[in-house]
């Protein structure tokens, strides 16, 4: 244990030093640390994720993924609400206890997505938002391999979110490891859109993805009405 | 006389008409030109063979035929390049609006080819009608269900009518995504750089 803490902080410490050399932007200090993150992360993704999620397309028939999408969203709905009430927004808070409720029971255990069918919408808070909202700021930006984008403030609530959530407290071990993977997977599935369109748009993939991922965070956090202030700092 | 007088008139009335039809159509309010210029591409795409097909060449063929009169190429190249948009010259310039506006049609054609159920919604336009600067906002609503993805055009009143300079998709806006790897790509090899790059890229 406390040699993997000595690790992860020595190379902290590098990343921080690289960073210092290269004189990098304000938002990614350790951009020399987290390029290298990149470079792992793509052959993996590249070689081993996509051709796996591009076989999950293929072979296994849309409904079902579109049930195993709503599984994990409808668990996603119920931290939502949590964070609705964390950042004192309480019609939106009964919004997503509206969904959670409806398509945990009408809908089996949140397979099928009856609320979004009578027009509730998706709240979409999550941690990284309510520290947003509590007036945190990202914090440096972190590229993880596999895992993909995240910033010290979203990652702490990643933590909070995987630390609490309700799949964590399933005795039987096989059956939680199929829900955390079929989770994982859905992440990534419902991710791919915007993985091609960063394909086709971006000259340097690492820099799009770091600039859509902040701009896109920032976006959240003020639930789509940024002040224009607070754009100019990205 | 009473004839000439008449069919001068007549050419009269049909000149006028012309006049305010054209003039009719440069000032479409900018939210109905995104609303029709939208509702046209989308309808291409459910229904022209070739699109459905996924032939590249035809999609390419549409996207630029319905979209690229609406769309100001380069105030938006102007605005990706930031300041170093003054330092280039005028024929790097029309290079690097050139090679951008490709760039953006490539990639519009890419996700046009795998979205064709969608339904186009307009938001409310908060605008003053004497506004030259406005924001249109839309939000695109998949059949197969999935969160709508709203889809914002900052729009610039110009004497050709209305004028998108900017798409922001979910929050993120293109140009201030390109602004980073332009900026990026001038610090490594300077502006010829970035052209090289760019032409690599839609090569």
């Amino acid at each position: 244990m406390t040699r993997a803490v000595r690790t992860i902080a020595l190379l902290v410490a590098a990343g921080a030093l690289a960073g210092c050399a290269a004189s990098p932007t304000r938002d990614d200090p350790f951009e020399p640390f987290n390029r290298a993150m990149y470079a792992v992360h793509e052959p993996i993704d590249e070689h081993v994720v996509r051709p796996f999620i591009d076989a999950y397309t293929k072979f296994v028939p849309s409904p079902v993924r579109q049930v195993i999408s709503n599984f994990n969203n409808n668990i996603d709905d119920l931290f939502s609400a949590i964070n609705d009430g964390l950042q004192g927004k309480p019609d939106k808070m009964g919004n997503d206890l509206g969904r959670v409720l409806i398509n945990s029971g009408l809908g089996l255990g949140g397979m099928i997505d009856i609320a979004s069918q009578i027009g509730v919408e998706r709240g979409g808070e999550d941690f990284g938002q309510t520290f947003g909202v509590w007036g945190f700021g990202q914090g440096p930006y972190i590229f993880i391999p596999v895992f993909g984008p995240t910033t010290v403030r979203d990652g702490s609530g990643w933590i909070v979110r995987l630390y609490w959530g309700p799949v964590g407290y399933i005795p039987d071990v096989p059956f939680r490891n199929t829900l955390y993977g079929l989770g994982a997977i859905d992440l990534r599935y419902q991710a791919q859109d915007a993985v091609s369109f960063v394909d086709q748009a971006a000259l340097d993939r690492y820099a799009f993805i770091r600039r859509a991922y902040l701009q896109r965070r920032l976006y959240q956090v003020y639930d789509g009405s940024v002040p224009p202030d607070k754009k100019e700092e990205q | 006389m009473v004839a000439m007088y008449l069919s001068n008139l007549r050419r009269m009335v049909f000149f006028a008409a012309a006049l305010v039809a054209t003039v009719a159509f440069a000032q479409e309010a900018p939210d109905a030109m995104v609303k029709r210029v939208s509702q046209e591409v989308l309808d291409v795409a459910r229904t022209d063979a070739k699109v459905q097909a996924g032939d590249q060449a035809r999609i390419h063929e549409v996207v630029d035929g319905k979209l690229s009169p609406y769309f100001d190429f380069t105030h938006m190249t102007a605005l990706a390049m930031g300041r170093n948009w003054p330092t280039a010259t005028p024929d790097q310039q029309k290079q690097l609006t050139a090679e951008f506006k490709s760039l953006l049609i490539r990639t519009y054609s890419g996700a046009l080819s795998k979205y064709r159920d969608e339904k186009i919604e307009l938001r409310p336009l908060a605008a003053n009608p004497s506004a030259t600067d406005v924001t249109v906002k839309t939000l695109v609503v998949k059949s197969g269900g999935g969160a709508p993805v709203p889809i914002d055009y900052s729009m610039a009143k110009t004497p050709d009518g209305w004028k998108a300079y900017d798409v922001i998709v979910g929050g993120v806006s293109l140009v201030t995504n390109y602004r980073d790897e332009f900026s990026q790509q001038i610090k490594d090899g300077g502006i010829d750089g970035l052209i090289k790059t760019l032409k690599a890229k839609n090569g």
